[in-house]
């Protein structure tokens, strides 16, 4: 069941939120062995927060949105005394004393915290199989991978483990895992949620956003966690409008661009046909639609692969074993511990990342690397800059293909990478986009995702866009066979 | 040092801003409380936090930065410089590299005969370092089993100013220091204070022929923490690599470590061991816009400095160079010499006792001249004592001591002390008479020739008044009175 739907019983008083609470609970017991989405599950925690919002509301509290309604958070957005592992060993006991900007937010609303959602290592990977606490399995299968990094908080919000979820996206990380467990995940405009307590991966790139089960969840999720917070010097000061308000029943007359580049020969030919679908509903319901070229947007991989690394090389150097986290006691000196506390610490993908960006960074390579591929990000932003001059939104599929098995490929990175050609110019750029579920696929009853991109701060036009998308194909569908 | 050879030095200094909060968080700055109380998860380097600007800092910068005659750039930004160490909390600390707040400025420096201009490159903002501590006796890091590490200074705002190679003697260095101390001073932005470590130096050397066009291959000295061991440690460094090319050995680049207590270098790094700081734009803040308008308005709250501070004592009190320099020099020194002058016209005086007797005391007990006990009017009351006769030269200096230790009126301690010199003609004359009359001997003596009696006779007067006779009348009256009557 979705939020909204959970909040109307709550204000009409047929539902109680320990109610709504001890059925996610259920639904974690039962299904968690299987997927696997969650580090760790606040159980106690959950029964007892729910039954104090239901004393709240007893007492004539507001039912404002999302209060008492169970929500997953990924493990790297911190919660404050509750550990925060970005599924590395290296935080596996890391306690945060502080909680991040979107948990206020959400703590304000009166939710009720699920637990802290699975993911690979610090956000690093398309697939969830780079977690120290195990891969996720996709709920429609799961002897197939759920996508990632947020592949904990899709699945949770895709099998019932939790009403919605909160995620972080920096190639991709909330739209892919939600293309392929078949859910709604919006990254909003770089700059309109807060990152102050997500755990940095590239700073440039990172955004919080959700994962949520219909396109009014994720309106309503925005209007949540969205705004400026003065401890983020690159969010945007700028109101947050009410995203709801923006789900109407209109796209006549909307500019939709369909960018070659991301229709190229490695996405799948089902995934393509069913974009190919939607558009042609589009079509008949007004939109304009036609084909374009942004021409820089063939290089947005080798560029998100040196900037992305070389931010985290940064990023990641505090995890030293000095202050807090996995600490090698047997090293005799400094270096020692540094290098035996973080080799022991990350594991490969993380390594492998760290070891790109810091050649990227290092003096000699400056210039032929970090500098150019920042050149080239402009390219790419100026591409987009262009295309919305003339179009009010782009689509795209979101993942090249549906969910692959576990183990598929692990063997080669590139391929991995591959998994985000779609969704990463998108950050690169600092656009709102979003990936809404558009279909099964024939064989093996895959969801396939849909993408529709907005120029930055027009998520009304994404919204807009998502929700007539969301309306005609009227996908409906939850994994049943768990 | 040799006559063939001149040395080339140009400095880094790093100063703390006293701003009431840390340069990306809203900690307060910390003076030796107990450790990590000054602490939050920004300044600790926790995962997730991020820095914000202190505006303040940035004001206080740029007021630094126009009082070194730079250009602020109008477009600046943030970078970070990554290196491992563990009195850093995150490992990379948040600087600024190829586009600093203020380039191109410079500073003159009066060497009394000639006045050395030293260029600034660049004056830039980043954060300080948490403090290492190491166990153990010594609290040497070599003799210790463990370290901890306090963050209560993480964080705080720092100012580098890098000089351009433009000094050219350890003694121009020194006060190329001491110049840039009492011009931050002035500016009220920073402590200063090297024991504590708010102003730190470090120094590139490099020797040459004094005809030769190329720079030699410099050494870097690090723990240069007073302006003596600045002057020390560069004129041990000059002389050991002018000894290693004269003895036909080549300087090597390395940074070097001073220690005082031997007065020598030593090998710290070469420059193999360097780091690669890995320097790139911090993407956790945007930059910095900084407007002509804001320039502006900060220049107007920039005070008289330090050289047109002298320039004016020259013109309006008529000092001589050498006290309108020091006096000038010494924010607190120059405000009170003014306060005194209004209470009192001989400017050349009041400048003499605060370069003497004042500053030695003040130097004595280590205090500042602004919260010495002596009001500015009770120094000119008492030049002014000294100037009508009521005291001498010599009881003054005794007066000034009291003054200085309890904060009285100097009328009031020589009224207590029964101090006021007796200047009474009358007084003066049946006092000389009575001495006359019980000292027949030394008056035949000085009557038959024996000038030198004299002294006698006004030691029994001294004695007489207890010290009090105004002694030039006193002998004038004793030389009158012997010739002119016969008792």
């Amino acid at each position: 069941m979705t939020a909204h739907k959970l909040h109307n019983m709550l204000v009409k008083k047929e539902i109680s939120c320990t109610d709504i609470a001890k059925s996610v609970l259920s639904r974690i017991e039962q299904v968690e062995v299987k997927t696997n989405s969650y580090i760790r599950v606040e159980k106690e925690k959950m029964i007892e927060e729910a039954s104090m919002v239901d004393k709240y509301i007893g007492k004539g509290g507001t039912v404002k949105d999302f209060t008492g309604i169970p929500i997953a958070i990924k493990d790297n957005i911190c919660t404050k005394y509750i550990t925060t592992t970005c599924a590395s060993k290296i935080l596996e006991s890391y306690v945060p004393v502080y909680n991040a900007t979107v948990i206020e937010k959400l703590i304000n609303q009166k939710y009720v915290l699920t637990g802290k959602a699975n993911m690979d290592e610090f956000a690093m990977g398309s697939s969830n199989e780079n977690s120290y606490f195990g891969s996720v399995k996709n709920p429609w299968n799961i002897e197939r991978v759920p996508g990632g990094s947020s592949g904990g908080p899709a699945a949770a919000a895709a099998s019932g483990e939790a009403i919605c979820s909160i995620g972080s996206d920096t190639g991709g990380s909330i739209r892919q895992p939600a293309s392929l467990c078949g859910i709604v995940g919006f990254k909003p405009t770089y700059g309109r949620v807060s990152r102050y307590g997500l755990v940095a991966f590239a700073s440039s790139l990172d955004q919080i956003g959700p994962l949520t089960r219909d396109m009014e969840d994720c309106a309503g999720l925005l209007n949540v966690i969205c705004g400026y917070d003065e401890n983020d010097s690159t969010s945007i000061n700028r109101k947050t409008p009410d995203f709801k308000s923006f789900l109407k029943d209109d796209v006549n007359n909307m500019k939709i661009g369909v960018p070659k580049e991301l229709m190229v020969k490695e996405i799948d030919k089902e995934v393509k046909s069913a974009v190919n679908k939607v558009l042609m509903k589009l079509e008949e319901m007004g939109a304009k639609i036609e084909e374009i070229s942004l021409p820089n947007l063939e290089y947005a991989l080798s560029v998100y692969y040196i900037i992305a690394p070389s931010e985290a090389s940064s990023n990641l150097s505090r995890f030293d074993g000095v202050r807090y986290g996995y600490r090698n006691r047997e090293a005799k000196t400094l270096r020692e511990m540094y290098k035996k506390s973080r080799a022991e610490g990350f594991g490969d993908e993380v390594k492998r990342r760290i070891m790109i960006g810091t050649y990227c960074l290092s003096a000699g390579y400056y210039d032929a690397y970090y500098e150019k591929a920042q050149k080239v990000r402009t390219l790419i932003i100026d591409d987009f800059k262009d295309a919305f001059k003339k179009y009010d939104v782009l689509i795209s599929p979101t993942s090249p293909t549906t969910a692959f098995k576990i183990g598929e490929k692990l063997e080669n990175p590139l391929t991995m990478y591959l998994s985000d050609i779609c969704t990463i110019p998108v950050n690169l750029a600092g656009l709102p986009a979003v990936s809404i579920p558009i279909g099964l696929s024939s064989g093996e009853n895959l969801p396939i995702g849909l993408q529709v991109i907005g120029d930055i701060l027009r998520e009304d036009n994404v919204l807009k866009a998502a929700y007539n998308i969301e309306k005609a194909v009227g996908f409906g569908r939850k994994p049943d066979n768990l | 040092m040799s006559k063939k050879y001149e040395s080339v030095i140009g400095l880094e200094t790093h100063i703390e801003l006293y701003t009431n909060t840390k340069m990306f968080c809203g900690c307060k700055l910390s003076f030796g409380e107990e450790s990590n109380t000054h602490t939050c998860p920004v300044c600790l380097g926790h995962p997730g936090s991020l820095p914000v600007i202190n505006k303040k800092a940035v004001e206080y910068a740029i007021k630094i930065a126009l009082a070194l005659n730079c250009k602020i750039n109008k477009y600046t930004i943030f970078h970070r410089k990554n290196y491992f160490y563990p009195d850093q909390a995150k490992n990379y600390q948040i600087s600024q590299y190829d586009l600093p707040l203020g380039v191109g400025g410079y500073l003159d420096v009066d060497m009394g005969d000639y006045v050395r201009r030293v260029g600034i490159t660049r004056v830039h903002m980043e954060e300080d370092t948490g403090k290492l501590l190491h166990t153990g006796k010594t609290g040497r890091i070599s003799e210790s089993g463990a370290s901890v590490v306090d963050f209560n200074r993480g964080g705080t705002p720092l100012v580098e100013i890098v000089t351009e190679p433009d000094i050219r003697s350890p003694e121009e260095a020194k006060e190329y220091l001491i110049n840039l101390r009492n011009l931050v001073l002035y500016l009220d932005v920073g402590n200063c204070n090297m024991e504590e470590g708010s102003l730190r130096c470090d120094a590139n050397i490099s020797v040459k022929k004094v005809d030769q066009e190329k720079i030699g291959t410099k050494t870097e000295i690090k723990n240069l923490n007073s302006f003596k061991f600045l002057q020390k440690g560069l004129e041990y460094e000059v002389k050991r690599q002018i000894s290693l090319l004269e003895s036909g050995e080549k300087v090597i680049q390395q940074t070097r470590h001073y220690d005082n207590k031997t007065n020598t270098t030593r090998l710290l790094r070469s420059k193999e061991e360097a780091h690669d700081y890995r320097y790139f734009p911090e993407p956790d803040l945007v930059p910095m816009y900084i407007e002509n308008k804001v320039v502006e308005d900060i220049k107007h709250t920039i005070v008289e400095l330090p050289a047109g501070k002298a320039k004016r004592f020259r013109k309006q009190y008529s000092l001589p160079k050498y006290d309108s320099i020091f006096i000038a020099n010494d924010k607190d020194a120059a405000y009170y010499f003014e306060e005194c002058c209004k209470f009192y016209d001989n400017t050349k005086n009041v400048s003499n006792w605060i370069m003497g007797d004042f500053s030695s005391l003040i130097n004595k007990e280590g205090v500042n001249i602004k919260d010495s006990k002596v009001k500015p009017e009770h120094l000119a009351a008492m030049l002014k004592m000294i100037d009508s006769d009521k005291i001498s030269s010599k009881m003054a200096k005794s007066v000034f001591e009291e003054m200085f230790s309890t904060g009285k009126n100097p009328q009031k301690i020589i009224e207590e002390r029964g101090l006021e010199q007796i200047s009474d003609r009358k007084l003066l004359d049946e006092v000389v008479e009575e001495i006359i009359k019980e000292n027949p001997g030394p008056v035949e003596q000085y009557r038959s020739g024996k000038k030198k009696a004299i002294g006698f006779l006004m030691g029994k007067v001294m004695a007489k008044t207890k010290g009090k006779a105004n002694p030039k009348m006193a002998v004038d009256i004793i030389v009158e009175k012997l010739k002119t009557k016969i008792i």
